[in-house]
């Protein structure tokens, strides 16, 4: 259940994430989710993209770092302590989350959220989720939201 | 006013005399070298030189010179020529991890180094009714114990401060009346910028300040000379040779005058090793005359500098030495931390960094300052910031560690450092010190 999620390592200067974009444009990759993390020198962008192992190779061959890691892309409905109700779940199970960010579909108004746990958990945590009836998009769906 | 000399028949002795005590003093340097110092013998004799070969300063040049790498390789005793029962005390370089360098000296050697100390202290118009405060550091480093130790010999009162505690500095100026201060250039300037903010340049009594172990410039040391109401005097001098006092300013503040009754100073070419004439820039060379521990046959001191054999107004009649212009080698002195690039170099690779890398070295508020680049690679990025910033940590530490200074490190993109297809431009110094 887990999806390829892009990291790159951005120095902090103007026009990094310009020359990151254009590289994606001119590939025809195209992103549907995305975060910024900042350091005082250096930040970290964080994506999830159409074609994850295409979008590596491109980096690479640009001088750019990056690796991939998996993430779990977690549905969140649009109703009051619908979140909650994941983050109880996983706080239950004893589950720590490393870091997360949101971002939308055009389907459904719908909501998801990208949890990043420890590698060893992920399997744990994905099972946990869909237990709980609590639903999570694959790789190849992403694209279809 | 006092003297104009501590020792004028030395300071002001007509050259020839000055070449005959040096003829005397090369020939019984050798020979105490050779006799004494296997290590000098050996580099002596791979050079197919004996000591009856030297019988003047004309025969310097025969000589093989002694480098930093020579008394590191040789640490600790290997050019130790007296016993340690007739070594008095050590002082050391504040150099770092395995460029340290230790200097042993016989009682001789302490009163003939203090007394070059006090020629600086008398030179910058000090006697024995002034109040001298000594604020470099003590313990290994050589500053403290030199001044303090020339300040003794003068007979002026002498404060034995220590660096630091800067706000005790500018009372006990203020309550003993401190007329001489003596420290690093950079610690003068923030004296001086202290006194000078807090309002208390009337509170105090200095006249003059005697300023070395640091690179300067005459803009600084104009800033100083308005900050803190003086004249500032230059000194110089490097542990391998005694320490402070090797050179110092008078009152023409134009070059330091070498004690040439204790040195003989040339100029050579850093790359050929040939010796250079008068006025022309090149590598500067020492050789003790009377130390007797702790001789020192032709040291390379990476120095770039010229020499003045030009008569002096002040009356004294020892060679000048305009302040050093750079460095042969690629040593930087960072608060007053010797390092070299190559270290910081091993560093980054033993912490999985590439050796891709630029130093920035500036002077912030008179305090030096070392920022590093360092190009991030695939090995060492993390999808987690918390990750990358404690191995970035990690590196600050052990450079710490390494080095013994502080520097700040700024992870960059790959291949973002400029490459040269020539000698990489590793460093760039902002502190224009020279």
């Amino acid at each position: 259940m887990a999806v390829k999620q892009i990291s790159v390592f951005m120095e902090n200067r103007p026009g990094t994430l310009a020359e990151f974009v254009e590289l994606l444009r001119g590939h025809g990759i195209d992103m549907r989710a995305l975060s910024l993390a900042e350091a005082a020198d250096f930040g970290v962008l964080r994506t999830i993209v159409s074609d994850p192992d295409k979008a590596q190779r491109v980096l690479a061959e640009a001088g750019f770092i990056s690796a991939v890691t998996p993430v779990l892309a977690v549905a969140v409905s649009d109703e009051p302590g619908a979140l909650y109700h994941i983050l109880e779940t996983l706080k239950n199970a004893g589950i720590n989350l490393e870091y997360s960010y949101a971002f939308t579909t055009r389907k459904n108004q719908g909501a998801y959220m990208v949890f990043r746990v420890a590698d060893d958990c992920l399997q744990k945590t994905a099972e946990l989720l869909e237990e709980n009836g609590i639903g999570m998009i694959a790789q190849e769906e992403i694209y279809s939201l | 006013m006092g003297k104009k000399y501590y020792q004028e028949d030395i300071e002001c002795a007509p050259r020839e005399e000055i070449s005959k005590w040096q003829s005397e003093g090369l020939v019984r340097s050798v020979r105490n070298a050779y006799e004494n110092s296997e290590y000098y013998r050996g580099k002596m004799e791979e050079r197919g030189v004996k000591p009856s070969d030297v019988k003047g300063v004309e025969d310097i040049h025969k000589l093989p010179f002694v480098s930093k790498e020579d008394l590191r390789e040789a640490y600790p005793y290997g050019l130790l020529c007296r016993p340690l029962s007739e070594c008095v005390r050590i002082q050391s370089t504040s150099g770092t991890t395995g460029r340290r360098v230790i200097a042993f000296y016989t009682q001789h050697d302490i009163d003939a180094w203090e007394e070059c100390c006090a020629r600086a202290i008398v030179a910058a118009g000090g006697t024995r009714d002034d109040v001298v405060q000594v604020s470099y550091g003590y313990g290994l480093f050589t500053g403290g114990a030199g001044l303090n130790g020339g300040s003794h010999k003068l007979g002026s009162l002498t404060l034995p401060m220590s660096s630091g505690s800067t706000e005790r500095q500018i009372q006990f100026m203020q309550d003993l009346g401190t007329t001489i201060l003596c420290c690093t250039p950079s610690y003068a300037a923030y004296l001086g910028e202290t006194v000078s903010e807090k309002g208390l340049k009337g509170t105090i009594k200095l006249k003059a300040g005697i300023f070395g172990a640091e690179a300067w410039s005459e803009e600084m040391r104009r800033d100083i000379e308005e900050k803190l109401g003086i004249k500032a005097y230059d000194i110089y001098g490097l542990t391998e040779l005694e320490g402070p006092g090797v050179g110092y300013e008078c009152e023409e503040q134009r070059g330091m005058h070498i004690c040439e009754d204790q040195f003989i100073a040339e100029i050579i070419d850093p790359n050929t090793g040939e010796t250079m004439p008068d006025g022309e820039k090149g590598e500067l060379v020492f050789t003790s005359l009377n130390k007797e521990a702790f001789p020192m046959i032709r040291y390379r001191t990476r120095d770039i500098c010229v020499l003045s054999h030009e008569k002096c107004s002040c009356g004294r009649t020892h060679v000048r030495m305009a302040k050093p212009m750079g460095r042969s080698d690629d040593m930087l002195i960072i608060k007053g931390v010797n390092v070299f690039p190559s270290q910081i170099e091993t560093v980054l690779i033993n912490n999985g960094y590439s050796p891709n890398y630029q130093l920035v070295v500036d002077r912030v508020n008179n305090a030096d300052t070392l920022d590093i680049n360092v190009e991030m690679n695939q090995e060492m990025f993390s999808d987690t910031l918390s990750e990358i910033s404690a191995r970035e940590r990690a590196l600050v530490g052990a450079l710490k560690g390494f080095l013994g200074i502080y520097a700040r490190v700024h992870l960059v993109s790959p291949k973002s450092i400029e490459r040269s297809e020539g000698k990489a431009k590793r460093v760039i110094d902002k502190r224009k010190l020279y």
